[in-house]
């Protein structure tokens, strides 16, 4: 019963393009019972808005670990709303900002920018499952 | 004696080619002109008065025709997001040798409605949400279709979870509506073939009858296809064989037209580069663009306007002034051929920009990014690079006596690095104009078909 699944969008933002946690994430999301739509590396804004609207997705997992993440992430929200999506939930986690910084300062900016959940590295995907199937209420 | 009629009723001319299956050869082509409005048989006769004038009397085991006559199969497209299912549903439509009159994404509004009146298409391809996707805008376009105020074939090749209703729906005031596979059934899987046969069926059933082809039907046995759907299946043909037959892998079909130019490329088109990350749709192996926009005839004019008249004249080596004098000379009769110098150099010119701007429409296009970790790069559409072949087909190509000089034009250029087009291909010429009767015929004998074509379409 592929199709009662819930869809998640996911891939890694901008002009990056690292591979590895994209397909950890896939696993463990699949695992985890959801249809997962990776869309890999080097994915922008309006691919993950266009697929989110075509497939009916609950929510969007954007990834960034090359430091260049708020700037690549920033409107994200506002493209959703525009499209409809204004109810998807947004996840975005990784190496958000080049150099050391506070994450806390790094949470609340990309709160301000309208994503639902900010994760630091180092979080395992399983935090990720919970969070997603209690925003989803499943 | 095992002869076989195949027939083109194209819009122009009704082109015949009469083979001999059993020594594969082929016996003769000739043409008339194609007069849908009053007799169909009277073009065919008068090719076939043509035909028997070189060959003598023949006597036909089968006969089997295609057709792009009245313009084609004149389609409209509609989907949600217009890179994705509208995308899928042009590109159906499209490997179906549908002309698309128009593609339409998200919610269709009143005015779009009106739009889609007016361009009167003979077939809506309607598509949108992958399966278990979108539901609310197939079922919203669907109802909006019904106010349509006219009686439209409606193919319907969505979400598969609102597919009955949506079909419901259409049957209100539609007495066609066919139900076929999602073009989309999961995000970036391109599902296309169902609804191009869907489309085959229903432009069979209903548009040969509609422009009186039926009244070739006691002579012809069998309509099979719209005419670019011939070509695809030929190209497709030639390149992976058969079972029995070997093809001549990759290739890539240059068919210029006095109305459109269309490219065909039967590749998977993966990339050939290392660091190379794919984007966008994926691509249909058998792949066919038209370009409306490019012509040697009917469109010299936008084809000076897309290429520019200095472009043209630059690549002939003549005067700015005698490239617009030629292209007035060719819009106002169209069966115009060059007559001295200065005219075949333009004509050559024409036929090279029209192959180089429909192959860079055709072909992937590769982008640098650039990251931390250095350059990477991002391909959109197919990576043609390495594909060998390339056959040139087409009146204008076929009857040039220098064909080589206008397909180089589809070639990798340095000064458009980023467009994936063949590196140093050879080139073949369907020097008998046969491809699209090779299509018709590899519906019943595709070894035949391969065969003759390694045979007829050689180099030059």
């Amino acid at each position: 019963m592929e199709n009662s699944k819930v869809k998640v969008v996911l891939g890694v933002i901008g002009a990056d393009c690292h591979a590895v946690g994209n397909k950890i994430l896939n696993y463990a999301l699949n695992a985890a019972g959801f249809e997962v739509i990776n869309l890999g590396v080097l994915v922008p804004q309006e691919e993950f808005v266009n697929a989110a609207i075509e497939t009916d997705a609950k929510a969007i997992l954007v990834a960034s670990l090359y430091g260049h993440g708020e700037i690549d992430c920033r409107g994200l929200k506002d493209r959703c709303r525009e499209a409809g999506l204004g109810d998807i939930l947004l996840y975005v986690g990784g190496n958000l900002v080049v150099g050391k910084t506070d994450f806390t300062e790094v949470h609340n900016k990309f709160i301000e920018m309208g994503y639902d959940r900010v994760y630091e590295p180092g979080i395992l995907p399983d935090q990720v499952v919970i969070d997603l199937k209690n925003d989803l209420g499943m | 004696m095992k002869n076989i009629l195949l027939i083109d009723f194209g819009s122009t001319y009704t082109k015949i080619t009469a083979v001999d299956i059993e020594k594969e050869i082929v016996l003769g082509t000739a043409r008339g002109i194609t007069t849908v409005e009053t007799d169909i048989m009277e073009g065919l006769n008068q090719a076939l008065g043509e035909l028997f004038s070189k060959t003598g009397k023949l006597e036909f085991i089968k006969v089997l025709g295609c057709s792009s006559a009245a313009g084609g199969l004149k389609m409209v497209a509609v989907g949600l997001v217009p890179e994705l299912t509208a995308e899928a549903a042009k590109r159906a439509a499209l490997g179906a040798g549908a002309k698309i009159m128009g593609v339409y994404g998200n919610e269709l509004n009143e005015y779009e409605i009106k739009e889609i009146a007016d361009l009167n298409p003979e077939i809506i391809l309607l598509a949108g949400g992958t399966d278990g996707g979108n539901k609310e805008v197939i079922l919203h376009n669907a109802r909006m279709l019904t106010t349509l105020g006219k009686d439209i074939p409606v193919i319907v090749a969505g979400n598969k979870s609102v597919a009955p209703q949506v079909v419901r729906i259409l049957s209100e005031s539609m007495t066609e509506v066919v139900h076929t596979e999602n073009v989309m059934p999961k995000l970036n899987e391109l599902n296309i073939e169902p609804a191009r046969e869907t489309i085959r069926g229903v432009f069979l059933r209903r548009i040969v009858e509609a422009k009186g082809l039926n009244r070739a039907n006691q002579f012809v046995d069998r309509m099979v296809m719209p005419t670019p759907a011939a070509v695809l299946k030929a190209a497709e043909l030639l390149g992976k064989g058969t079972q029995y037959e070997s093809g001549l892998g990759d290739l890539m079909v240059i068919d210029i037209g006095g109305a459109t130019t269309d490219v065909y490329s039967i590749a998977k088109g993966d990339p050939t580069k290392n660091n190379v990350a794919l984007r966008g749709l994926p691509e249909p192996f058998a792949k066919r663009t038209v370009e409306g926009d490019l012509g040697m005839r009917y469109s010299a004019t936008a084809l000076v306007r897309a290429a520019s008249v200095k472009r043209i004249a630059d690549h002939a080596g003549v005067s700015e002034d005698n490239v617009e004098a030629y292209v007035k000379k060719v819009e106002e009769n169209i069966e115009y051929l060059p007559q001295n110098d200065v005219e075949r150099k333009v004509e050559i010119a024409m036929g090279r920009v029209c192959t180089c701007l429909a192959v860079e429409r055709h072909v992937g296009q590769l982008e640098t990014v650039f990251t931390l970790a250095g350059s990477a790069y991002v391909q959109k559409g197919k990576d043609l690079s390495e594909v060998q072949t390339v056959v040139g087909t087409g009146g204008v190509i076929v009857h040039h006596e220098q064909p080589n000089e206008i397909l180089k034009g589809a070639t990798y250029s340095e000064s458009t690095p980023t467009m994936l087009k063949p590196g140093c291909p050879k080139f073949l010429i369907d020097e008998d104009y046969i491809m699209a009767s090779m299509g018709l015929l590899g519906e019943e004998y595709p070894d035949i078909a391969v065969r003759m074509m390694k045979k007829y379409i050689v180099r030059r």
